[in-house]
């Protein structure tokens, strides 16, 4: 019984010697909800490499290009792949290759098993064109387009589409409102799909 | 009986049975010129899992030249080490002298010699593919992980580096991969694949071999910093509900993320496989959205800029949306990889040496979760069998499975059909065409394409890709 007794004395030590290393690991192992690592990212820094351009235009630069000013810009930077027509070129070598690089056509296609998608047929936005040709094009050569050459190719692209004419100046304020033909021809993942 | 050496000398069944039965024979130089050429027989890759290229023929053959050979084998075809490999004489009896001592591979090792599996580079030079075949387990090698590039890989010293986060935010910041390190840290192994896996098989088989139809998907441990740690940093505006991310590749890609995803399971990851993630990955950060499609794991991230609207990028109008033909219209924003599987062995271009047992395996995964069950078919989806899944089962994460057969001889086809634990089952090509209509478009991609895939067994035990479209 005594025995029972120190038993039980050195368990409740234990228990509470435990608990109290329990409690103060605990607060030993706590994460702080905030750190201070890094730095603040100033408004100069942000503005080098913001480039992204959402559908309502914000943040399109200054500057401005047609149609004329866009076939040379074209004929010198894009045809190589693209096609002087616009239509692509087959089997380019190391990049992707084929019919994705065909700009114009295809309307009319999107419910073929043949369906054609380019900038004509597909694109939802012209302000997605804009940031692509700024941020990734010439392949060759990513970024080295101006505001105006980037705006003038896409005034030549949209033209050669038949969705702006020749006679559009596109800008900040122009390219946003530029309505492509697929505007409306995206809708939202209806996954998962009831296969049975 | 042949199984038995199979674990540790990477063998298959004829030529290496064959030739460890002449162990402590001498062989002539024309015996070996024969068993070095069955590499070159028309089942190509070989009749198993563990197919023999030409190394490791040579290789299991050396096992029995330092047996008692009496002849120097040829050495010619391997005198170059294949990549990740490093070239080191064969020792006559490496019982009878030392080995090399450690330190001469410069301390990072590398893999035997004999070895030669390597990533199949499609022709534009834009992807490249796991060779799934001959894996084994769930994880991925780091240098066999699938890659997929838009710009090439860039070349980026970490001390250069910087990941701005900004937009919506109350504190703009930016992190060095230092700062990043300091963070605390999570490591989950998880699949990645990319949404155009498989999307050539949709009208008919495309793909010779299952490197080719399904090797857009590996398995790595990763390593890294929850985001919604980052942007817990930052604040967010109440207004804050995408997040564009992008890389600092040619191909600056961007993609949009809703913030539900950024604020529950997303990562800034800079590690892979217990070390420091490779360039091809992204080095030295990247983003990882779990059992999302590969593209929006942004690679080499730069930038993060919290918006309140998607930015609608190229890359998910363009390019990763989903055009229905049945109506016209496509899906976009379809981030989900969902439930497949794909047998590995037997797989496309091997071939079976005969009637008997085989233990086929494969690999199954879904991006809603866990594996709960995978079927295996030998008749072309008539009849299913559960195949044993081995442990352990972890969400959106590759998942072994393995199903033991017995084949009669006669020609025979083998599918495998995955259903995850929020009980999808992987669909039919006949039920995702129905569903979504056909497409067979040059440079148009099916994406989300997660037939079952069938491998037909000939009576003289060549396997090919089949299509239940004939």
């Amino acid at each position: 019984m005594c025995i029972h007794w120190a038993d039980a004395v050195r368990t409740a030590v234990a228990a509470a010697t435990a608990s109290f290393v329990a409690l103060s690991l605990a607060h030993a192992q706590g994460y702080p909800n905030t750190f201070q690592f890094g730095q603040p990212a100033s408004e100069q820094e942000i503005a080098a490499i913001a480039i992204a351009i959402p559908a309502d235009g914000k943040g399109l630069p200054l500057g401005q290009g047609d149609y004329a000013g866009g076939k040379q810009v074209y004929e010198s930077a894009c045809a190589a792949c693209h096609g002087a027509d616009l239509m692509g070129v087959a089997n380019m070598p190391n990049m992707p290759a084929g019919a994705s690089l065909r700009l114009i056509g295809g309307r009319g296609t999107l419910t073929s098993t043949k369906a054609v998608a380019t900038v004509e047929s597909y694109w939802p936005y012209a302000t997605t064109l804009f940031d692509y040709i700024r941020r990734a094009m010439p392949f060759t050569a990513p970024g080295s387009l101006s505001a105006d050459e980037v705006y003038a190719v896409c005034a030549y692209i949209l033209t050669e589409a038949k969705i702006i004419d020749k006679s559009t100046v596109l800008d900040a304020q122009t390219l946003p409102r530029v309505e492509m033909p697929n505007r409306d021809g995206f809708v939202p993942d209806p996954r998962p799909e009831a296969f049975k | 009986m042949s199984f038995s050496h199979s674990d540790h000398i990477g063998t298959n069944a004829c030529a290496i049975e064959a030739a460890l039965a002449r162990i402590g024979e001498a062989i002539t130089e024309a015996q070996a010129r024969e068993i070095a050429a069955f590499e070159d027989c028309e089942c190509k890759k070989g009749m198993f899992v563990l197919a023999p290229s030409r190394r490791a023929l040579v290789g299991g053959t050396g096992l029995v030249a330092a047996a008692a050979m009496t002849m120097t084998w040829p050495r010619a075809s391997h005198a170059k080490a294949p990549p990740g490999a490093m070239e080191y004489p064969v020792q006559t009896d490496s019982t009878k002298e030392p080995g090399r001592m450690m330190g001469v591979d410069g301390g990072y090792g590398s893999r035997s010699q004999f070895e030669s599996e390597v990533r199949w580079v499609n022709p534009t030079k834009t992807a490249s593919f796991t060779p799934m075949q001959n894996g084994y387990g769930t994880i991925t090698p780091s240098g066999l992980h699938y890659e997929r590039h838009h710009g090439g890989i860039p070349n980026i010293d970490p001390a250069q580096h910087r990941l701005v986060i900004h937009g919506m935010v109350d504190r703009p910041m930016k992190y060095s991969l230092a700062d990043l390190k300091r963070f605390p840290t999570v490591s989950r192994t998880y699949f990645m694949e990319c949404s155009g896996t498989t999307g050539s098989e949709l009208m008919r088989a495309n793909q010779p071999t299952v490197q080719r139809t399904h090797g857009l998907v590996s398995t790595s441990e990763w390593t890294g910093v929850p985001l919604s740690t980052l942007l817990k940093q930052t604040g967010l505006k109440p207004e804050a509900a995408w997040v564009l991310a992008e890389g600092a590749d040619a191909a600056v890609m961007s993609r949009s993320v809703p913030i539900d995803k950024c604020l529950s399971d997303a990562l800034v990851v800079f590690a892979q496989n217990g070390e420091a993630m490779r360039p091809e990955q992204g080095y030295p950060m990247r983003l990882f959205l779990p059992g999302w499609e590969g593209n929006i794991s942004i690679k080499w991230l730069r930038r993060l800029e919290v918006s309140d609207k998607p930015f609608y990028t190229r890359e998910e109008t363009s390019r990763y949306s989903d055009l229905i033909t049945k109506t016209g219209k496509a899906r976009i924003f379809t981030f989900t990889m969902e439930a497949k599987s794909v047998i590995t062995f037997p797989s496309g271009e091997m071939r079976l040496p005969g009637a008997g047992f085989y233990e086929i395996t494969g690999l199954a995964w879904s991006g809603r979760g866990k594996v709960a069950r995978v079927e295996i078919s030998t008749d072309g989806g008539k009849t299913w069998s559960l195949a044993a899944l081995q442990d352990p089962v972890l969400p959106i994460c590759q998942t072994r499975f393995r199903f033991p057969w017995v084949w009669d001889g006669t020609p025979a086809t083998l599918q495998s059909r995955a259903t995850d634990e929020t009980g999808y089952t992987q669909p039919t090509h006949q039920q995702l065409i129905a569903e979504r209509g056909p497409l067979d478009a040059p440079g148009m991609l099916f994406y989300h394409m997660n037939a079952i895939q069938s491998w037909g067994v000939a009576a003289d035990g060549s396997v090919k890709n089949v299509h239940p479209l004939g």
